[in-house]
């Protein structure tokens, strides 16, 4: 135990809290449960290996500079754990804000920018508009010249934005929840969820039934796998999201490029690998390996904005399994079983609001109610209407 | 990339066609007569199951025709549904 970041143990029989998934948010929602609300009688499940479901997949980029209040205020909130979450874990996280340019193409695209970093600021969050001559100020990489098929116009610029080592994020977390009585269940498979008297009274897994007071679903791409398992049935397709990496090149790129227009997000990691990411595989998967097609696009991409990416290589391709839901925002809240919670939807961008959403479901699993900040993000907002719609504002490029 | 069998033109590359989504979503036959939850069924749930699923494609770039095939989502084994 005394070497290693966190406990493996046998399940017991029986927790206050089962959390299905330990991935980033599983199990930041276990820290915050033990942390905020003194619940540390809790295991978190997870099939595989601890983090190496999308949290080992993604492509690592922190940002809050969404346009809807209700957006503003989750990822707002999850930037500000993010800006103390070092010293909180007391673990290097290489939490770098190095700053997030989204590039503006077309007279549209200018617009929607313009637009969003008005109501970013009006709910506090930090944000500027540049013109090509200071996006090249950001990022001298960036090919700026009016003669390109998609020439830059501008971009949004998020200075507080930027990129962690995803691994360490949940490492950090897992250590510090560890620390405070949870239980990581590495290896153990969810395979039925028991209901009785419209209740959630245990979860049947690989490694035997285990009782449970309160049972929160965290599963990303699997999500309606499980809640299918107590007769839920969410909104969400699971696609494949591929990224990519280069080899290891000197410090070229100093900061978070995404252009939603063109296509791809690209920053580069601290040991020296450009990390890429663009859209999804079209199709329903499960699969965590995506068509050639897509990566070849991406890295056209990438080339369109870095001509100097050109002799660079790639070293690794990968995918992960995400779950979009029809207004590209998360479904985080109650389910219509008593004592079961759900946390899926987030689609190609949770990464990011790992800190925020464990603080907030924890909240939920503790109270039974959501916490403010995750009340407009129910599952019933897709019968009555209330959707957050960001697919225009951030649903392409996370 | 996945190699898609066209009823009417063969097996094409994917970078042929364009997605639909799950088959044999029916309008509803009197949408006004629908709740709300209802309504909510009908636009934004749709199946998402581990393995075979039923779904649409259109060859944009071959015949611009409509046909469903059921495809694995863990393996991608595709198989032509003869109903199209």
């Amino acid at each position: 135990m005394s070497d290693r970041l966190w406990n493996s143990p046998e399940p017991d029989g029986a927790y206050d809290v089962v959390i299905v998934g330990g991935g980033g948010h599983g199990i930041a929602t276990a820290y915050y449960l033990a942390k905020n609300h003194g619940i540390t009688n809790v295991a978190v499940l997870e099939k595989g290996w601890l983090a190496g479901g999308n949290m080992a997949r993604n492509t690592t980029i922190i940002r809050s500079n969404y346009l809807w209040d209700e957006s503003a205020g989750i990822y707002e909130h999850a930037l500000k754990l993010w800006e103390g979450l070092e010293d909180e874990l007391g673990y290097d996280l290489l939490f770098s804000q190095r700053g997030v340019l989204n590039l503006a193409h077309s007279l549209q695209d200018v617009r929607d920018g313009v637009r969003r970093v008005n109501a970013n600021r009006l709910n506090g969050v930090d944000a500027e508009w540049l013109d090509p001559a200071q996006v090249k100020e950001v990022c001298p990489i960036v090919e700026t010249s009016p003669d390109v098929r998609y020439p830059v116009l501008g971009a949004t610029y998020q200075p507080r934005g930027g990129i962690a080592k995803h691994d360490y994020v949940a490492w950090g977390y897992a250590r510090a929840a560890s620390a405070l009585g949870v239980h990581f269940v590495e290896h153990c498979e969810v395979t039925g969820l028991e209901v009785s008297g419209g209740r959630v009274r245990a979860v049947e897994t690989t490694r035997g039934r285990i009782a449970a007071g309160r049972v929160a679903l965290s599963a990303a791409g699997h999500s309606s796998v499980v809640a299918g398992m107590a007769g839920v049935r969410l909104p969400v397709q699971s696609h494949t999201l591929q990224a990519l990496v280069s080899d290891l090149l000197e410090p070229v790129h100093p900061t978070v490029v995404m252009s939603n227009a063109v296509h791809v997000y690209v920053s580069q990691a601290h040991k020296g690998e450009l990390v890429m990411g663009a859209g999804i595989d079209a199709a329903n998967s499960y699969r965590r390996r995506g068509a050639f097609h897509i990566i070849e696009r991406q890295m056209a991409a990438a080339l369109e904005l870095f001509p100097c990416f050109a002799r660079a290589h790639v070293l690794r391709t990968w995918g992960g399994v995400v779950d979009v839901s029809p207004d590209a925002s998360p479904i985080v809240g109650l389910t219509p079983v008593d004592g079961l919670y759900v946390n899926c939807g987030w689609g190609t961008g949770g990464f990011k609001a790992t800190p925020g959403v464990g603080w907030c479901y924890a909240h939920t699993i503790a109270t039974g109610e959501p916490h403010p900040l995750n009340a407009p993000f129910t599952l019933d907002r897709f019968t009555t209407g209330a959707l957050v719609d960001e697919h225009g504002a951030a649903a392409v490029a996370h | 990339m996945l190699l898609i069998p066209c009823p009417w033109c063969g097996p094409r590359d994917e970078a042929e066609f364009h997605y639909g989504g799950q088959a044999h979503v029916a309008y509803p036959a009197d949408p006004a007569a629908l709740t709300d939850e209802e309504w909510a069924r009908y636009l934004f749930f749709r199946d998402n199951p581990m393995g075979p699923f039923s779904e649409r494609w259109n060859h944009t770039s071959g015949c611009r025709r409509w046909f469903t095939v059921t495809r694995d989502t863990t393996t991608n084994a595709i198989t032509p549904e003869t109903s199209r």
